[in-house]
């Protein structure tokens, strides 16, 4: 309620703004506060100066907050805001329940509003694909990202080991229990154990992808009991509790990143958009020995890395169409991408949207990391990335909308698992019954 | 207004007390009139999505279901979890406070050197915001990696504990008393202030001995001021969230997760407006009967007041 009346006031502010100014249009822009962003924020002016009929105004959140904002926004048809950050997930979603406007339609009826020389056939296929609904696309890819592993070489090499070109999971397993050193503050790997359906959910779904399992069959019968499932999140707790990092269930993408950065784990498996980070001298201590792999496959070659995507949507509730789309097409685009390189170095550009950004030879010259990250992102498919067929479209996620609570839901059984208050089979027995009653709540499986 | 007419009716006063009488009564009004619309009419709009299906993301399926969100939650063996874990965090979190508090009030109830510097000291805690109090604990000591509880443990060459996983509620307990420890002394220490010093005296020369002037004397002076603090404490605790939000998200399972943190992930990940707010209803009524029986334990301690003196 009282977020209800803080967006009404809002409102009522915005639009005594634009009373009082008809000709510059203000948008307002929500997003997340992720490096990237925060990036995109600080070249307003650029923007601004470019095209002096629009002035921005930023609204910047964590992402769990920004979740909830411009859902709630969106939802009630608020229109707060005239450019949402969205991921992956929402982007289809949205898209069906007509929140957002096709950037391809948008596009067609404003020509001249689209960023000269945009090229949409630039943009990575597999994004485009996670982004589009119905063969539209409702969103443009900001930063697209996968997962990968990342290891510390100098560990490896004082311990004589050698990280194959693609390693399984098995190795992963032997590699960390050979590196950990708890007493001396060393550990073999560090995880994700964070309850959320987008902090420990995303790599282990890709490990139980990669281990033969799936969320649901083609009937939406959950499958957390298989023994797939069972495989896979018994490996994935033990391999933490036994040679992993400390406080595995507070453990999210941050802690972990401070963890490896610092040079306390042997190797890491997150987002490709962490190497980033990691290569940057202010931020790591592990620049010089830092070593980059594909994501550990196990038995099964498929689904074992992520696909992601931050992206900039234009709810339909938004009375500037024409000038949001401006805005969007600038800030994905090439020259946004060559004024972040030649302004803060090539290393900070927004990664894993366009081909051309891996065709370039400055940001190949500063990101060793790149082929790795492009092979991956190229790989990744979010409507194949289980053995056995699936109703859904995600590889770390289900693209319904009540993943959101089933995947926090199922996370917390995890936690539990991870802390050892419960077992495996107990954890995965009551997270198939909540899973259930969503989806019998939600309609797609009767009873 | 027939209240008024009674009043009027019995001694017969002139027409001019009855009209300031009917004017006195009718000056609040724009206030009560404010008063309903903040605080009443969005308790409306809760209690009439708490009768809808409503899920933000499936705008289609809205509909109206009756009482089934209130029944479905009752019938949820998580509800009652969820519900134990709100009263034992809050009674736990009151009675340390009060006991600590209590300690803490008679010592800074002496005269000693620094004592304006130790009193500023033990109040901070207080005074820092929840989440930043509990990023505090979370990363500078309860960190299993780099905490301090770690390295201490670490250096007695014990294994290093991870509070957060290993008792997270009391874990989360322990966070909260912390921070409302200070709440407690303050409102005792003025209590101990306003006591009069020569009942003490008296006492004292009466032979009583400082664990009889404290149960005979501060005991009974300080009641009031204990009753006080309790029903205020237990009113915040009962809705503590950032603690949670920040240290544990309401795991491992659902062992820390209270009705506040409950409503907000019924609203905010699985997005389901209705029962979120036939949530919220339920915190309603728990919070009114506490308070209920904390009144009524106040009026008690008023009346038996007035009956002694």
């Amino acid at each position: 309620m009282r977020k209800l009346s803080i967006l009404l006031l809002v409102v009522l502010a915005l639009s005594v703004g634009f009373a009082q100014a008809q000709d510059t249009v203000t948008l307002t822009i929500a997003t997340v506060n992720n490096p990237d962003m925060v990036v995109m924020e600080s070249f307003t002016e650029v923007f601004e100066a470019e095209h002096p009929n629009i002035d921005l105004n930023w609204v910047i959140l964590p992402e769990n907050e920004l979740r909830a904002t411009v859902t709630t926004d969106v939802a009630t048809g608020s229109s707060t805001f005239d450019i949402v950050t969205v991921g992956m997930f929402e982007a289809p979603i949205w898209a069906g329940n007509g929140w957002i406007h096709s950037i391809t339609d948008l596009a067609a009826e404003y020509p001249d509003n689209v960023q000269a020389d945009y090229g949409f056939d630039d943009l990575l296929p597999g994004v485009v694909a996670g982004l589009s609904y119905e063969g539209e696309l409702y969103a443009a890819p900001f930063y697209g990202e996968s997962s990968m592993l990342f290891y510390n070489t100098a560990l490896f090499e004082e311990a004589g080991l050698v990280m194959p070109e693609q390693p399984t999971w098995e190795q992963v397993r032997e590699f960390a229990c050979a590196l950990h050193d708890p007493d001396n503050g060393q550990y073999g790997i560090v995880l994700r154990g964070l309850p959320g359906w987008g902090e420990v959910m995303a790599p282990l779904t890709t490990v139980v992808n990669t281990f033969g399992g799936r969320w649901f069959d083609e009937n939406w019968e959950p499958q957390l009991t298989s023994p797939e499932w069972n495989e896979a999140v018994s490996f994935y707790v033990n391999l933490i509790n036994e040679c992993g990092q400390p406080g595995a269930t507070s453990t999210g993408f941050t802690e972990a990143l401070t963890l490896i950065a610092q040079g306390q784990a042997a190797m890491w498996v997150d987002a490709t958009v962490a190497a980033g980070f990691l290569s940057n001298p202010d931020e790591s201590t592990i620049t010089e020995t830092l070593g980059f792999a594909p994501a550990p496959v196990g038995p099964v070659p498929k689904g074992n890395h992520w696909l992601w995507a931050w992206s900039l949507a234009i709810p339909t509730t938004t009375t500037h169409p024409a000038e949001a789309l401006e805005f969007v097409t600038w800030a994905t685009s090439r020259d946004y991408i060559n004024l972040v390189g030649e302004t803060n170095g090539w290393q900070t550009v927004p990664p894993g949207t366009r081909i051309s950004t891996y065709e370039n030879q400055n940001y190949l010259d500063a990101a060793p990391f790149a082929p790795v990250v492009l092979g991956l992102m190229q790989a990744a498919d979010p409507t194949d990335s289980t053995r056995d067929p699936v109703p859904y479209v995600g590889v770390q996620f289900v693209g319904i909308p009540e993943f959101q609570g089933i995947g926090t839901d199922v996370s917390q059984f995890i936690a539990d698992a991870l802390a050892g208050n419960i077992t495996v089979e107990e954890a995965l027995q009551r997270a198939n019954e909540v899973a259930r009653e969503a989806v019998i709540e939600a309609g797609y499986l009767s009873e | 207004m027939a209240q008024a007419a009674t009043l009027t009716a019995a001694p017969a006063p002139p027409a001019r007390q009855a009209n300031a009488f009917a004017l006195r009564r009718f000056l609040p009004t724009p206030a009560i009139l404010f008063m309903i619309v903040v605080t009443q009419v969005p308790l409306i709009f809760t209690l009439s999505y708490s009768l809808e299906r409503w899920n933000f993301l499936r705008p289609e399926r809205r509909g109206f279901i009756g009482l089934n969100n209130y029944v479905n939650i009752i019938q949820d063996t998580d509800f009652w979890t969820i519900l134990f874990n709100t009263l034992y965090l809050t009674f736990s979190v009151v009675l340390i406070t009060l006991v600590v508090g209590m300690g803490l009030a008679l010592l800074l109830n002496r005269e000693f050197f620094g004592r304006g510097l130790i009193r500023t000291l033990l109040i901070t805690p207080f005074l820092l915001m929840p989440t930043v109090s509990a990023v505090l604990w979370k990363n500078v000591l309860f960190n299993p990696a780099f905490g301090l509880f770690a390295a201490l443990f670490a250096l007695l060459g014990l294994p290093r504990p991870d509070p957060l996983a290993q008792a997270p509620m009391l874990s989360v307990i322990i966070i909260v008393a912390w921070q409302w420890t200070p709440f407690m002394m303050l409102i005792l220490l003025a209590g101990l202030q306003s006591l009069d010093h020569e009942q003490i005296e008296a006492a004292q020369i009466d032979g009583a001995g400082p664990l009889m002037l404290f149960y005979y004397i501060v005991l009974p002076h300080l009641r009031r001021y204990i009753e006080l603090a309790v029903l205020m404490e237990t009113l915040f605790v009962l809705s503590i969230f950032g603690e949670i939000f920040v240290t544990t998200s309401g795991g491992p399972g659902i062992q820390t997760t209270n009705l506040s943190f409950g409503i907000y992930q019924e609203a905010f990940q699985r997005w389901n407006i209705g029962s979120a707010s036939a949530l919220g209803v339920y915190a309603i009524i728990l919070a009114n009967i506490v308070m209920v029986f904390f009144v009524r334990v106040l009026r008690r301690g008023q009346k038996e007041g007035i009956a002694t003196s």
